[in-house]
């Protein structure tokens, strides 16, 4: 019986052979999560960017790989005196991947949808500014806005924002139409989707003709796709600690980069303690950020000293204002009145820089005197209780969007800061438009929130990719979840 | 026996309606809101409102209980919350992998607990039973998804000859069924061994009865006696635990699914929960409870064929 099972297995795996990547123009790209539907414009998951984002859909705007706002759709635009009218010139003989043409019509329809009251777009916020969006040729648009908005080049390169066709939005959710270098092909949910490249681009044709984007979610079967090779690249690998085997191997390289996402010790700005100043900077005392990115994140991530990514040229180095200082901490404690300590929540969603450096940060707060309960909640919990609801004393979270200084001037957010002075700033700045002024007024912002200790500011989340070593053109940073391969090619 | 029918088949209709009615509370009283976990942290409070409409999550509980059960009944799960593609389809697309699973695991489950228990049963004592006895103390005590990990470990990583998981398509079966060699081989395993033992015992409590002595006294030889006399009577425990086995294989599987990304039933369900995409949950588990309650029918026909007076005593 045992023979006949082994020889069975034998005769299989003889059978099919070893079929890893048949040509070189097809990639096979991994990833942690499966997008739930294709339509970027009505989600906030993540990972409807990362496999549509520049392959399928595009905007007037795009993100560059080092984060740059630059044209897209729109080949240039004009920006009024006042800054209230923008004119953008489009790009001619463009077609969506149905055959239908691409005009001005169709980025009103995107934008007008996107704005529209019954609208379910996740970043609805970001064309709070647009007054109205007029065609005035087929290949000119112009969007007029209610107050200045420094931003709107900027919003408009969101994912949120790609341009989308009338004839085809019906069934975006499964087969997405766009007019990106690359088609939509196949989608074996749970498995696979496919793409193919994207014959009639009206741009530079991509090297690849084909994409596959595979979801395996469990870090050990992660390791096992890249070292088996089932996989050409793991974008976002999910087990840190599995790197330096990659690294050490001639097959793969191994690119770290950065993301968006600043890594929070949230607090409840509006519950007692944490409502006390002192408090919270105790707290930011406390915390050894190295020791957190060391023993949960495997050394990956950059410390933060306030809400701001570290790569934007307007990141100001706060982190000595909340340096760890365990003696500092409990002095703060005692003139807080509260030299014996206390007791909080901890509430921690499921990713591991919430898990693992939950349990780091809760030994830490322990030596100063505050002891945590740690509940461990699945994410739609989170949302439930941690960001709805706001029952809670201390989370961690990571803020994934870019740009996003701008929730602390929410006073309903859910670690309810929204301080008046903070507010004035924001509005500033969403009103000015000079780059200047601008990066002033952003270095403002961040001091204040840093020097309120709003949040302890742990790290800015990592972004390593396992490649095959003979890839090139993957990101290696994450200005905005996507997985650009209109640049990537296979090397000799 | 027309009334026997009868009465089996409305406590099978009670039995499932009162585990829809079971399953929908529990999955509504779970907190989280699925439309609020599609748009994330910056969603507007209109904009959720606007998906949860459009989503008739605004519906109250028990006209959405009704649209749903009214909706099985004529076959239809609803929509996803999430993929927004009709839910029975996604089933139906799972199942095409779950089952062949399954069934795989238990076709070699049962091909290795047979002899092995026939084998360990007829030389009790011997060293062969101990070898037999001992491996399957192992393979209870050996989590298989960590069996699983090192047959990726060995076939997929080290030797090649499989990949380290996915699932290619029925295109190509040869392919397919090469896809869910290890996943059955990482299922099979620790059930053989527990099958095993339970054979083993059974033919162990039969061999003590009369009527294999008197099997024995008009000359058999003792295998013949086990082959013709014994195994028979020994199949109605074996067959309760491959009942049993078989519900587990086919929602149980979620951990090995998750060791060889296979987009089977457990995954979906995985998802379904963390996704809060509530329709796809409580159709899952539904369907779920359905296989069971059929499968245990089946097992009680069987036990009817194996045993004779069972029928008689209908």
């Amino acid at each position: 019986m045992k023979r006949l099972k082994l020889g069975a297995l034998a005769a299989i795996a003889i059978g099919a052979g070893v079929a890893a990547h048949a040509a070189e123009t097809g990639i096979t790209v991994a990833m942690q999560l499966e997008p739930p539907h294709l339509d970027p414009t009505s989600a906030a998951a993540g990972a409807i960017d990362s496999v549509l984002y520049a392959n399928v859909f595009e905007g007037l705007t795009r993100f560059a790989a080092d984060g740059s706002v630059v044209p897209g759709l729109a080949k240039s635009w004009d920006i009024s005196e006042d800054g209230l009218t923008y004119t953008f010139t489009l790009q001619e003989g463009v077609t969506f991947h149905d055959g239908s043409s691409f005009d001005a019509e169709d980025v009103k329809f995107s934008l007008d949808r996107a704005r529209a009251e019954d609208s379910t777009n996740a970043q609805k916020a970001l064309f709070e500014a647009i007054d109205t969006v007029e065609a005035v040729d087929p290949a000119t648009v112009r969007i007029t806005l209610g107050q200045p908005n420094g931003a709107l080049l900027f919003n408009l390169a969101w994912g949120d924002a790609v341009i989308v066709a009338p004839e085809s939005i019906e069934g975006i959710k499964s087969s997405p139409v766009g007019t990106g270098a690359f088609k939509f092909a196949n989608w074996v949910q749970g498995d696979r989707i496919e793409l193919e490249r994207n014959a009639e681009y009206w741009g530079e044709a991509p090297a690849l003709e084909t994409a596959t984007f595979r979801f395996i979610s469990d870090p050990t079967a992660a390791f096992a796709s890249v070292m088996a090779e089932d996989v050409d690249a793991f974008v976002g690998f999910p087990a840190p600690e599995n790197l330096p085997q990659f690294e050490a191997d001639p097959r793969f390289q191994v690119i770290v980069g950065s993301t968006e996402g600043e890594t929070i010790l949230a607090m409840n700005n509006k519950q007692p303690p944490f409502d006390n100043p002192l408090v919270r900077e105790a707290v930011a005392h406390a915390i050894d950020r190295q020791a957190i990115i060391d023993g949960a994140m495997f050394g990956l991530g950059t410390p933060i000293g306030t809400h701001f990514a570290p790569h934007n040229p307007d990141y100001v180095d706060l982190v000595d204002l909340s340096g760890f200082d365990p003696d500092r901490s409990r002095e703060l404690l005692e003139e807080a009145g509260l030299a014996e300590g206390f007791t909080t929540t901890l509430k921690l969603p499921p990713p591991s820089y919430a898990r693992r450096g939950g349990e780091i940060i809760a030994a830490q707060l322990r030596e100063v005197g505050i002891q945590t309960e740690i509940s461990n909640l699945e994410w739609a919990q989170w949302l439930e209780e941690v960001f709805r609801g706001k029952n809670f004393g201390l989370t961690i979270v990571s803020h994934t969007e870019p740009m996003d200084i701008g929730i602390y001037a929410r006073p309903d957010y859910y670690f309810q800061y929204g301080k008046p002075e903070f507010v004035a700033i924001m509005d500033k700045l969403n009103a000015e438009t000079d780059p200047e002024a601008r990066s002033a007024l952003l270095k403002d912002a961040q001091r204040m929130i840093a020097e309120d200790h709003v949040n302890g500011y742990l790290f800015q989340l990592a972004f390593p990719t396992v490649a095959n070593a003979r890839i090139e053109g993957l990101w290696q940073n994450q200005p905005t979840q996507a997985t650009d391969l209109t640049g990537v090619r296979w090397t000799e | 026996m027309l009334t026997y029918l009868l009465k089996r088949l409305t406590s099978l209709v009670i039995s499932l309606l009162v585990a829809s009615l079971v399953i929908f509370l529990v999955v509504e009283v779970a907190p989280g809101d699925p439309a609020s976990f599609m748009l994330g942290l910056n969603a507007q409070p209109d904009t959720v409102a606007a998906l949860r409409s459009e989503l008739g999550l605004d519906m109250p509980k028990h006209a959405r209980y009704l649209g749903w059960l009214s909706g099985m009944v004529s076959g239809d799960f609803g929509m996803s919350y999430t993929y927004r593609t009709p839910v029975a389809q996604m089933i139906s697309d799972r199942l095409w992998v779950s089952l062949p699973l399954a069934l795989m695991a238990l076709a070699l489950s049962t091909l290795i607990a047979f002899p092995a228990g026939l084998f360990a049963a007829a030389r009790r004592g011997s060293a062969g039973d101990m070898g037999v006895m001992g491996a399957t103390q192992l393979g209870v005590a050996i989590p298989n998804f960590w069996f699983a990990m090192m047959l990726v470990l060995v076939f997929a990583i080290n030797l090649r000859w499989f990949s380290a998981g996915g699932f290619p398509g029925w295109e190509d079966p040869l392919l397919a069924l090469k896809a869910l060699t290890l996943p059955a081989i990482a299922l099979a395993l620790p059930q053989a061994a527990i099958l095993t033992r339970v054979m083993r015992s059974a033919l162990l409590d039969i061999l003590g009865e009369d009527f294999m002595r008197t099997a024995r006294a008009k000359g058999l030889s003792a295998r013949q006696a086990i082959w013709r006399h014994g195994l028979r009577n020994a199949l109605i425990p074996v067959l309760t635990i491959i009942g049993l086995q078989f519900s587990f294989l086919l929602a149980g599987a979620i951990i090995i699914e998750q060791v060889f990304f296979l987009p089977g039933l457990g995954r979906l369900v995985f998802q379904a929960i963390t996704q809060r995409d509530l329709i796809v949950v409580e159709s899952v588990v539904m369907l779920l409870v359905f296989a069971v309650i059929v499968v245990n029918f089946a097992v009680d026909l069987a036990y009817a064929v194996v045993d004779p007076r069972l029928r008689s005593r209908r």
